[in-house]
């Protein structure tokens, strides 16, 4: 009876009806006027900052590396994908799917282009290049006044980025990743992690691994970009500078190096949390900081450590609790 | 099996491998022995592909490889144990030697997990143990398990007696030379050289980024020269 587990097919059942049942739930609770434009837009960002948090999740917390450019990537998705819409090439929900792929592809690129050189270096020293290449991108987007608007900011973009838009670019990009860190890649991808001299002693190509994580992570940063740019309408370069990549890298710590469920949790509290300390607003930078310090000193590797959350184990665990104590009730 | 000639590698402005030149025949269990900072694990990394000699070449059965990349070496069947038991600390046993198929097919790799376990036996009483909780010589023995996983028709070993209790470094060689007899060639990098010389067929010496001696291991074993600089006297 402590050997029963859900069955596969049965679990994508499961999830894929929770998360049906999530979409329609938040659809209703957005469009019905319970919650005020405030926590409407607040809702969108958190999807936008979940995506972002997974995203440098790949590199940071499976790969082990520390990239500081993620807004960068932002950033060029948030254009690309503004640029495309703005164009108006194809109906409607075409040009939403097409703008946001345009999003990630151009970011995934510009992440190999980085990539390949900026990989040959660890630690602190692929955090400065990669800071600096963050930077650059800001740089060229703030002075190409003619594509992107410059200092003066990229006006009327479509509002496409809706409630269902959104998460549903969530869940596609937490599933995806998901998929890949369960895969052999994922696999050769943890390893590399753990020991790169070992990795490369059972064969594995490290550098192809680490600018394949790279990749993806650019492109979901690139599609919630996108998703910034039609959350708000307008771009300025100003929103995609430095301190954006390290609140994105302070959301990773946060929820824990390697867990996604950590990224997701963090994500959604971190970027509530203004919404709740309207009061406190001129301190909300101090209590990010104490946050951020007491979480190190008492759980250093995060609130949720490399834990992560599977609602198939928690139901078995409970199946499991229930048959246990109906079998006692028995012998009894 | 494996040729190396005129080998010369640089750390920066470092000469620390002159001109070497050794062979490895098929079968053979070949020693380089030395001192520590001589080069015997730059010798190794070079012929892994992860250092690059400016000169000479590497030949490994017939295929020049000192321009391949490291794991596309590893595909070919030269297994590199590198120094200080390089295990995935989190992974478990089993993960690990998983991690060790990843050239190979995946078809067979029960088979081949078998066949470690039965030169490791204290591997599978351990399969489901996370590696890092491993004493020094289990995990010495996993890097080893999880090198055979790929197939290797050339081993080489990077000092696995290094920081083991007496009693698992003879076990280790035991188990060294059980693989030679099941048909694997060993090349073997040691600062034990007494145990090293006792399990090779022949050796060489090395002596700040020279070879300086060669000769079968049985006759290294009796020379002075070697015996007052490498077996106390």
């Amino acid at each position: 009876m402590n050997e029963f587990k859900i069955s596969m097919p049965a679990r994508y059942i499961i999830n894929s009806i929770l998360l049906a049942a999530f979409i329609v739930a938040g659809l209703l609770i957005t469009q019905s006027g319970l919650l005020g434009r405030a926590q409407n837009a607040n809702i969108i960002s958190v999807g936008i900052f979940i995506i972002l948090a997974v995203s440098l999740n790949l590199p940071t917390g499976y790969l082990g590396q520390l990239p500081l450019g993620h807004a960068g990537f932002m950033a060029i998705g948030a254009y690309a994908g503004a640029i495309f819409w703005r164009a108006d090439l194809l109906p409607q929900n075409a040009s939403i799917v097409a703008g946001l792929l345009v999003a990630g592809l151009a970011a995934a690129f510009v992440g190999v282009l980085i990539g390949i050189p900026a990989l040959r270096l660890k630690g602190d020293y692929l955090a400065i290049i990669t800071l600096g290449f963050g930077e650059i991108i800001r740089v060229i987007i703030n002075n190409f006044d003619s594509i992107t608007g410059g200092a003066r900011g990229l006006h009327g973009i479509p509002r496409y980025s809706s409630f269902v838009i959104v998460y549903l670019c969530v869940i596609i990009c937490c599933v995806a990743i998901h998929m890949l860190m369960k895969s052999r890649h994922g696999r050769a991808i943890l390893s590399i992690r753990e020991n790169e001299i070992a990795a490369e002693s059972c064969g594995i190509n490290t550098t192809y691994y680490k600018v394949m994580a790279f990749a993806f992570s650019a492109f979901f940063a690139g599609v919630a970009g996108a998703l910034f740019a039609g959350n708000i309408g307008i771009l300025v370069p100003g929103e995609f500078d430095f301190m954006t990549s390290i609140n994105i890298l302070m959301i990773v710590v946060l929820g824990g190096m390697g867990s996604m469920a950590g990224a997701v949790f963090a994500a959604s509290i971190l970027t509530s949390l203004p919404l709740f300390m309207v009061a406190l607003n001129e301190y909300r930078m101090i209590i990010y900081a104490l946050m951020l310090i007491i979480v190190m000193l008492f759980k250093p590797s995060g609130l949720l450590g490399t834990y992560d959350f599977s609602l198939s184990r928690l139901l078995e665990k409970l199946i499991r609790r229930l048959a246990g104590k109906k079998g006692g009730a028995d012998n009894a | 099996m494996l040729k190396v000639e005129n080998m010369n590698v640089y750390y920066g402005n470092i000469h620390a491998i002159k001109d070497i030149s050794f062979e490895v025949a098929e079968g053979e269990i070949v020693t380089l022995i030395g001192a520590n900072g001589a080069g015997k694990s730059t010798i190794l990394k070079t012929i892994s592909g992860l250092l690059r000699s400016k000169t000479g070449s590497i030949t490994f059965k017939n295929d020049a490889i000192d321009h391949t990349v490291s794991h596309a070496i590893v595909k070919r069947g030269l297994a590199h144990v590198p120094e200080g038991r390089r295990v995935f600390l989190q992974m478990s046993v089993q993960e690990n030697l998983e991690m060790g198929n990843y050239t190979q097919q995946k078809s067979t790799m029960h088979e081949r997990m078998e066949d470690v376990y039965a030169h490791f036996p204290r591997l599978k009483e351990r399969r489901k143990q996370v590696a890092g909780t491993l004493s020094g010589g289990e995990q010495q023995m996993l890097a080893m398990g999880r090198a055979l996983m790929s197939q290797p028709k050339l081993l080489m070993l990077d000092e696995p007696s290094m920081g083991l209790a007496p009693l698992l470094v003879e076990h280790i060689f035991e188990i060294i030379e059980e693989l030679h007899n099941s048909g694997v060639t060993i090349l073997l990098v040691e600062q034990n050289a007494n145990m090293a010389l006792t399990v090779a067929d022949r050796g060489y010496v090395l002596e700040t980024g020279r070879i300086t001696l060669t000769d079968d291991a049985k006759a290294l074993l009796a020379n002075d020269a070697v015996r007052k600089a490498y077996l106390g006297g």
